[in-house]
């Protein structure tokens, strides 16, 4: 058998056995979070740096509390703080980190391919944590972990983003996570915010949201970022709110057992009415809850497991 | 004085349809007589059985960055990779700092390369005043130092008023107008092919259409107002679709293709490796063999490198930050030769006419042809030659190449310009 890859850069290419393997091990470290003392000991005296070069606080939050839970020297460094913003490059950086010997560097940066990049100029294990409009597996993994907890598999199940696929790297990750593990996918929104070809990633492309919801098993709504709407892609808010929001009436058309899913942050109103948020098919928050035990299974399996 | 003999050769000459084994004499830094078997002997004769003697190569687009941007590259470390990579002539765009768009610019590149520079260079004026598309260089006065084409390469004319006047303005020098065609309203921050690839990558797409429609629109000026049109490093098959358009309605356009986007395809930019960073972007295979198709049926006049020198640090950084463009003097003949030539997708003559005689005529320079009177400048290809592409010993002071570690077979191995010797690797 091979080596289990060193870093995790993206969903694309993951091998469905490794996904699944995150996904068993994020089950057991599940109740780690329910228990009065929250910690195991799995990566005492390893150090997780977390390079936060664009802002993200429920992710950087979420990936602390798991390198803490699992009782590594977890450090923070935002893009703010950071010489990055003194006109360092990431490469600089990277060796700058370098000589303090990280086991694992998570990164968020608002470029595509940073973690590509940070990758090549270290020797610890990196967790692409978000890279611009790229990818964001581990969201994607913690979707699909949201959803096995309802259906028990991806497999045949029909799966439809709605929104700003275009600038959306929870969609590509998402789109190959749930395309290895068996679901159907379908993107839905406006055309200007559909890149051309993404169809070559296998997924069905609908304009019209109530068909694209008919019969789904799970409806995941996009953030609408609000400055896409300077950059006139869409005509405005309410027009986007009005062709594909998220309402109680188009939720009605999926499969009975459905379930309504948004990686946060919301803007309810635009891409999801607050009675579809908060309703009973919505999961929003057992997605936060399991965003802990998929970082506490990426940070083991990279940094104790194997990468020790 | 100064007479050499080239014996043996396989002379390819597409201009004059001649692929044979000849003797080439020289005299004075111009062709004597080309002819099997010549029996003057002197003092300096050249063995070169088993190689291909070629007309010199014309590389009609490169970027030297002197003056202002010498630590990416200078006059002579251009044309010293120039001479290694078996031309004998280049084109330098007027993208400098400060930019080529007066007398004195013209005159110091010149004379920078006349000192320090073996090749011929030949100074590619601006059409704007900076380059910045609003008012015309004074192209008279450069024309007069010795520029011989404008171009605000880098950058495009979007004002489409602009670009008719310097069409119908250069053609009182009979000067060519080398257009980069890019509508920069449908690139915006484009930075990759818009395709399958830039969706998966999250990259903003740089749509085809904003290079064709813009070749479209100055294809029709060049049709109303006559001028010489090039259209510079063409990508797509729908460009070569419209410039055969307009060649049937009696336009005489001339356009030319860069070796980078004749070998690889939008694919190779997974893993965001910032040498595959080129404007134009890498397109797709079916562009790819449109190209290759074009070039091997003698529909493009000229393959130019686009040799664009950066430095490491600036290249290694998150992809939409890296600057465009890769460097191609050194690596042009062989990837051509090794790709496409031993593949036997395009004849060897095709490739040579597009390395010599096309970019000569669509330039209105000398070469470009191996018969009596011509200048002496040859390339000498050793069609056996193997090696690999290592940019740590490349003579341009740039190594952001597409195509480190490639294993080519087919090399320049000796480049003569005005009957000197200034390269030989045989």
């Amino acid at each position: 058998m091979s080596a289990p890859p060193r870093h995790l850069l993206g969903t694309r290419g993951l091998p469905a056995e490794r996904a699944l393997e995150i996904l068993e091990t994020a089950e057991s470290f599940r109740e780690v979070s329910l228990r009065p003392i929250k910690k195991v000991p799995a990566l005492r005296g390893k150090t997780v740096v977390n390079l936060f070069v664009e802002p993200s606080t429920r992710t950087r939050v979420s990936f602390e509390l798991a390198a803490k839970r699992l009782s590594a020297d977890a450090v923070n460094l935002s893009g703010s703080a950071s010489s990055l913003r003194k006109g360092e490059t990431l490469a600089d950086t990277a060796r700058t980190l370098e000589a303090m010997h990280p086991d694992v560097i998570v990164i968020r940066h608002p470029e595509p391919g940073a973690a590509h990049l940070l990758a090549r100029h270290t020797r610890a294990a990196v967790v692409n944590a978000g890279d611009g409009t790229h990818e964001h597996p581990t969201q994607a993994l913690l979707d699909a972990m949201t959803i096995r907890h309802h259906f028990g598999r991806l497999a045949g199940l029909k799966v439809v983003l709605v929104g700003d696929i275009a600038h959306s790297r929870v969609a590509r990750s998402d789109i190959h996570l749930f395309r290895t593990l068996g679901a159907e996918v379908t993107v839905c929104g406006p055309p200007t915010l559909i890149p051309l070809g993404i169809e070559d990633l296998g997924v069905r492309v609908a304009y019209r949201i109530e068909e694209a919801v008919e019969g789904a098993d799970v409806v995941m709504a996009l953030r609408m970022q609000l400055e896409r709407q300077r950059g006139g892609f869409v005509p405005s808010l309410a027009e986007y709110s009005r062709l594909f929001g998220l309402t109680a009436e188009r939720i009605e058309r999926m499969a009975p057992d459905g379930i309504v899913m948004h990686p946060g942050p919301m803007n309810r109103g635009i891409e999801i009415g607050g009675e579809v948020a908060d309703g009973p098919r919505a999961v929003i928050t057992e997605q936060v809850e399991n965003g802990v035990a998929v970082r506490m299974a990426v940070l083991y399996l990279l940094a104790g497991a194997d990468g020790g | 004085m100064d007479r050499l003999l080239l014996r043996g050769a396989r002379v390819v000459d597409p201009a004059s349809g001649l692929d044979g084994v000849r003797d080439v004499l020289v005299a004075g830094g111009r062709i004597v007589s080309v002819a099997a078997g010549i029996t003057e002997r002197p003092p300096v004769t050249i063995d070169l059985d088993g190689l291909v003697l070629a007309p010199g190569f014309i590389d009609m687009h490169v970027h030297l960055r002197e003056p202002g941007q010498e630590h990416k590259e200078t006059i002579a470390s251009g044309c010293a990779a120039a001479a290694a990579g078996g031309f004998t002539a280049i084109a330098s765009m007027a993208n400098t700092e400060p930019v080529n768009d007066c007398r004195a610019v013209t005159e110091m590149i010149l004379a920078e390369a006349r000192r320090h520079g073996s090749v011929r260079v030949y100074p590619v004026g601006a059409v704007s005043k900076g380059l910045e598309g609003r008012e015309l260089a004074p192209i008279g006065e450069m024309v007069e130092a010795g520029a011989v084409a404008v171009s605000d390469d880098g950058r495009p004319i979007e004002d489409a008023s602009l670009m008719r006047r310097a069409l119908q303005y250069a053609r009182l020098f009979g000067i060519p107008v080398l257009a980069h065609e890019e509508d920069p309203s449908l690139v915006g921050d484009g930075v990759a092919h818009e395709g399958p690839v830039a969706a998966r990558l999250g990259l903003p797409g740089w749509p085809a259409a904003a290079e064709d429609s813009m070749i479209a629109r100055d294809l029709l000026l060049a049709e109303d107002v006559g001028g010489r049109l090039h259209i510079q490093h063409v990508t797509t098959g729908r460009g070569l679709e419209l410039i055969r358009w307009s060649r049937a309605r009696g336009v005489p356009v001339t356009c030319e293709v860069t070796p980078h986007h004749l070998t690889l395809t939008d694919e190779a930019i997974e893993g965001f490796g910032t040498n595959y960073k080129m404007n134009p972007p890498l397109r797709t295979e079916e562009d790819r063999r449109a190209l290759v198709g074009a070039l091997a049926g003698g529909e493009v006049d000229a393959v130019a490198t686009d040799h664009a020198p950066h430095h490491r640090d600036e290249k290694a950084v998150e992809f939409r930050q890296a600057p465009f463009g890769v460097v191609g003097l050194e690596t042009a003949v062989p990837v051509l030769l090794d790709r496409l030539v031993r593949t036997g997708e395009v004849p060897l003559p095709a490739l040579v006419a597009a390395l010599s005689t096309g970019p000569a005529r669509a330039l209105g320079v000398a070469g470009g042809r191996i018969a009596p009177g011509e200048p002496a400048d040859f390339t000498v290809l050793d069609l056996e030659r193997e090696r690999t592409v290592e940019a740590a010993g490349f003579r341009s002071r740039a190594s952001n190449t597409p195509f480190e570690g490639w294993s080519l077979t087919g090399w320049p191995v000796m480049t003569v310009v005005a009957g000197r010797v200034i390269h030989d690797s045989r």
